[in-house]
């Protein structure tokens, strides 16, 4: 086995330490993330009410034995609401993080690993990307395109793309001057099969956990927009139009507004922790081992 | 400024033959002078030892004749075809038959890749044979540099010691059989007891192989141990080059005598060290006028500072870049 | 020999937790060293020497276990107050690591650096804290010390890096100076310098040096006595050229002849030594170099031997067939 050196012995006693970040904590998180993707695609095969349904006699009702939530103010279920919400808030959740990964993954290796004129390009076009306020942009393109769950991924997903750009790119530069990398140069290796074989899947590490956080930030940012009334139009129920509506109802019936803010801040709490716990493990120093 | 001259450039047909190379980068007032004029020859199923301390640039040659870093000017002759000259697919085949060893074992090999993979990996650039005789061809040279190819292939870098992971970067430049293997410091890395391992298994693989070595490292006896002929460098400039034997034992440039004045002999009886250059090496940003020694030498005279030494025949194949230089040698 | 001892060390063992079980950093070392004497530790990398260092200084990682007796001057360094413990470090007892760069604080001036430690355990006030780490920068050989005092670290190369590290460390006059690998990371003709400067301060000072190394050819030149580690433990210790003259000790003979001679011929072949150091959480049995010892027999698989008591020349080993004895044969 290896013979230690200095720096081992200072690694080993962090061993234990880095176990105890995927400890209970982390894998109730890792349990939520799969509790909740998972009702959310099994959505229609649950016995729920229909989310649209409106039951004008039980207006705002609290949790009951009929509604287990209780009602919203259009007497409509706010369980099922909320399952179906789920719905809108992951798909935009995951699926805007993604886009913006691939496309920021990839500028992001380019400028890294090719440098000069190309980084130049990359880099200052995702500055001039950063310089506009987001929420603003979301909003111009939203009113300009229309509202709809497509839009306000495409939207959302380009919003990412120069923070992962940056991620993928210090990653592609720490890689890069390695002597694996120098060695494949020197057997002659084209640079497409040193940036797939040889940078990309050290790049992923970093790359899936900043992904993790990403889609807490997105679930987020889709929430505010819906409560702006820009996000997934009605009579589609999401987490952050949900708030919005109890807003108006927070003294009489708080739990309209309760029970969505509740999961999108476990949903989100989760892939935070989740995010950053990946993100320590697989932290370049360990790399290097 | 005068060059150091193309003087150690033998007549016979060499395998490789480097001539007045320039490697420099970065640019005004930081340009860095990494290599400067070095001309020099191999010649086929030879050792040339390339010696120096840190600066020096005997790093930069080495990666410079394989084209890792562009030569600013000179050309790179490998078996008459001027590697300065070739890029893309040309290139890479000649690329096939130049390798590089490199002083960190870990960090030569990806550490996400298997071991049977890693040294596949060659073949595969070069589209040669097909899975099967892939994994033939690995295994052959996995037990060739000591290793048991069953017990090795599947597992990670990671799983392994420095001096395997060497052997399994030498595998790697082997599995192509090559002509010419660059070993930059490959045991400066590794445990003391271990040095002797793979130092031993290069000489091994060198009689097998039919290869021709040049061998970087800072570690004169070391370079000692497996050189046939040996260049000393410092700060970009060649400043003598001969058989091994002779540079080592009857010096001739006073650098060569200060290195190897310095060295600790494990021997208790015999004088201790002699710090007879003075102050540290200058940055090869801004290298001193004539002989780049000069500062620290202790027989600098105006002379040095004015005209740059040019590389003459000092005894048969012996070379030196020294006003003072004679035949009879430096008294170590 | 000189009288009362300034260093003891007693059977000392460290031990570190780790994933796959306790590592035995350090097994069962005594050694005693008097002021002005200078004491050589050879060991290549899992040897323990650095830990070893570190534990004489109490500098272990939390999660250490420490078992033995570590006397500085008569007192147990384990079992004084952390506060005593702090006024004898920097002051008393002082090291130099390996690498300049990482010791030295990137964002201080080199002064402000020496100045720390001369005002923390000699109460100087800053002016004359300022004007004394001049000085000292000009006895390790800096040239223009005023103008150095007031750079920073990356200004200025590895060796004068290590200069200043030396001069942090004799900046209060310690008693004893432990130099961990202080050469490694410098070119030789620098190495010379630095080791001449070391010489040089320490018999200025009547200093106590411990001068840990893989080299053995540093260790010749330059210390009283040298003590070979392997595997946590010292396996061989004696006089300086009594060591050199005659080894003992299998694993001491190995490492000499593998070492490259500089006035052998080129192609000289290498002794090397098989297979590689032992994984310290799982130590084979008996004593710790069998797998690669030509000497090892049926006992040394069972049982490790203890260094035997010091000989007319004050020559230890630990070994159960040393080299030259009669019973030893090549297994």
């Amino acid at each position: 086995m290896a013979a230690l050196d200095a720096s081992e012995i200072g690694g080993v006693a962090e061993a234990p330490s880095r176990r105890r970040g995927m400890g209970p904590v982390f894998w109730l998180a890792v349990g939520w993330i799969a509790f909740i993707i998972l009702i959310a695609i099994l959505a229609n095969l649950l016995p729920l009410a229909d989310p649209s349904k409106m039951t004008l006699l039980a207006r705002r009702a609290g949790p009951s034995a009929a509604h287990l939530l209780g009602t919203d103010s259009l007497g409509r279920d706010v369980l099922s609401r909320l399952v179906f919400g789920a719905r809108s808030s992951l798909a935009v959740g995951l699926l805007a993080p993604l886009l913006g990964t691939l496309a920021g993954g990839a500028l992001g290796l380019l400028a890294g690993y090719f440098g000069g004129r190309i980084e130049l390009i990359i880099i200052g076009l995702t500055d001039v990307l950063l310089a506009f306020p987001p929420l603003v942009l979301a909003l111009a393109v939203v009113a300009y395109l229309g509202p709809s769950i497509v839009n306000l991924i495409l939207v959302l997903g380009i919003l990412t793309v120069p923070a992962v750009t940056r991620v993928a790119r210090a990653a592609t530069l720490a890689v890069r001057e390695r002597d694996f990398v120098t060695a494949a140069r020197a057997l002659g290796a084209s640079h497409r099969r040193i940036l797939l074989r040889e940078i990309l899947p050290i790049v992923m590490l970093p790359l899936s956990a900043f992904f993790l956080v990403l889609v807490a930030v997105i679930i987020v940012a889709e929430g505010i927009l819906s409560f702006l009334g820009l996000g997934v139009p009605p009579p589609a129920p999401t987490w952050g139009s949900m708030i919005a509506e109890g807003r108006d109802n927070l003294d009489v019936a708080p739990h309209i507004a309760f029970f969505p803010s509740i999961a999108m801040f476990l949903t989100v709490l989760a892939f935070n922790l989740v995010g950053d716990t990946l993100r320590a493990v697989t932290d370049p120093k360990r790399g290097t081992s | 400024m005068a060059g150091s001259g193309r003087a150690p450039l033998r007549q016979d047909p060499m395998l490789l033959s480097v001539e007045n190379l320039v490697v420099e980068y970065g640019s005004g007032p930081y340009r860095v002078h990494a290599v400067s004029d070095v001309s020099f020859d191999v010649r086929r199923g030879e050792t040339l030892g390339l010696v120096g301390e840190s600066g020096c640039g005997k790093s930069t040659l080495g990666r410079a004749i394989l084209q890792l870093y562009r030569p600013t000017a000179g050309r790179v002759l490998f078996e008459g075809a001027d590697l300065t000259q070739e890029s893309g697919e040309a290139l890479r085949r000649i690329r096939r038959r130049v390798q590089l060893i490199f002083q960190d074992p870990i960090a030569s090999l990806n550490p996400l890749r298997r071991v049977g993979e890693i040294v596949a990996e060659p073949l595969a650039i070069a589209g040669i044979g097909d899975g099967a005789e892939r994994e033939r061809r690995v295994r052959a040279v996995l037990n060739a540099v000591g290793l048991d190819a069953d017990m090795v292939m599947r597992r990670r870098p990671h799983e392994f010691s420095g001096g395997q992971c060497q052997r399994i970067s030498i595998a790697r430049a082997l599995v192509l059989e090559p002509d010419l293997i660059i070993c930059d410091e490959p045991v400066s890395a590794l445990d003391v007891s271990i040095r002797a391992q793979i130092l031993n298994l290069l000489e091994e693989m060198k009689t097998r192989y039919g290869l021709t070595l040049i061998f970087i490292a800072h570690d004169l006896a070391v370079v000692k141990a497996v050189s046939d002929r040996v260049a000393v460098m410092y700060l970009g400039k060649l400043c003598e080059i001969g058989p091994a034997e002779q540079v080592f034992e009857r010096p001739t440039h006073p650098y060569t005598s200060v290195l190897l004045a310095a060295i600790p002999l494990p021997d208790p009886d015999a004088p201790v060290p002699e710090a007879l250059a003075f102050g540290e090496p200058p940055s090869p940003i801004a290298p001193p006028s004539g002989c780049r020694f000069r500062t620290r030498c202790p027989k600098a005279e105006a002379r040095c500072a004015a005209e740059e030494p040019v590389m003459r025949e000092i005894r048969p194949g012996q070379f030196v870049a020294c006003h003072f230089a004679t035949a009879n040698g430096e008294t170590a | 020999m000189s009288g009362a001892a300034l260093l003891e060390v007693e059977d000392l063992t460290v031990e570190l937790p780790t994933e796959r079980g306790p590592l035995r950093a350090v097994a069962g070392v005594s050694l005693s060293l008097a002021a002005g004497r200078t004491l050589g530790i050879v060991g290549e990398s899992g040897s323990g020497k650095t830990m070893l260092s570190r534990a004489v200084l109490r500098l272990l990682p939390h999660a250490a276990r420490v078992t033995g007796r570590v006397r500085f001057e008569g007192r147990d360094l384990y079992a004084i107050s952390r506060e005593a413990l702090r006024r004898l470090r920097g002051r008393e007892l002082a090291v130099v690591f390996q690498d300049p760069m990482t010791s030295l604080n990137p964002v201080l001036t080199i002064g402000s650096q020496i100045a720390e430690a001369l005002r923390e355990h000699l109460g100087l006030a800053q002016a004359a804290a300022f004007a004394r780490a001049v000085e000292l920068l000009a006895e390790v050989g800096i040239p223009e010390p005023e103008r150095r005092a007031r750079q920073f670290p990356h200004q200025m190369s590895g060796g004068m890096r290590q200069r200043v590290a030396i001069a942090i460390a004799l900046s209060c006059e310690p008693k004893l100076l432990i130099a961990d690998e202080p050469t490694t990371a410098l070119d030789v003709t620098v190495q010379a310098q630095i080791l001449d400067l070391l010489a040089r301060e320490q018999s200025k000072r009547h200093m106590a040096l411990i001068l840990i190394t893989h080299d053995l050819g540093v260790v010749a030149g330059r210390t009283d006595e040298v003590a070979v580690m392997y595997a946590g433990g010292i396996v061989e210790r004696a006089p300086t050229r009594a060591l050199f003259k005659s080894m003992r000790c299998p694993y001491t003979q190995a490492l000499m002849a593998a070492i490259p001679k500089l006035h052998a011929p080129p192609h000289t072949p290498l002794a090397a030594i098989g297979g590689s150091p032992p994984d310290p959480t799982r130590p084979p049995s008996g004593c710790p170099f069998n797998p690669r010892c030509r000497y090892a027999q049926e006992r040394c698989r069972c049982e490790p031997a203890a260094l035997t008591p010091p000989d007319a020349s004050g020559h230890q080993y630990a070994c159960w067939f040393p080299v030259g004895d009669p019973a030893a044969a090549e297994g």
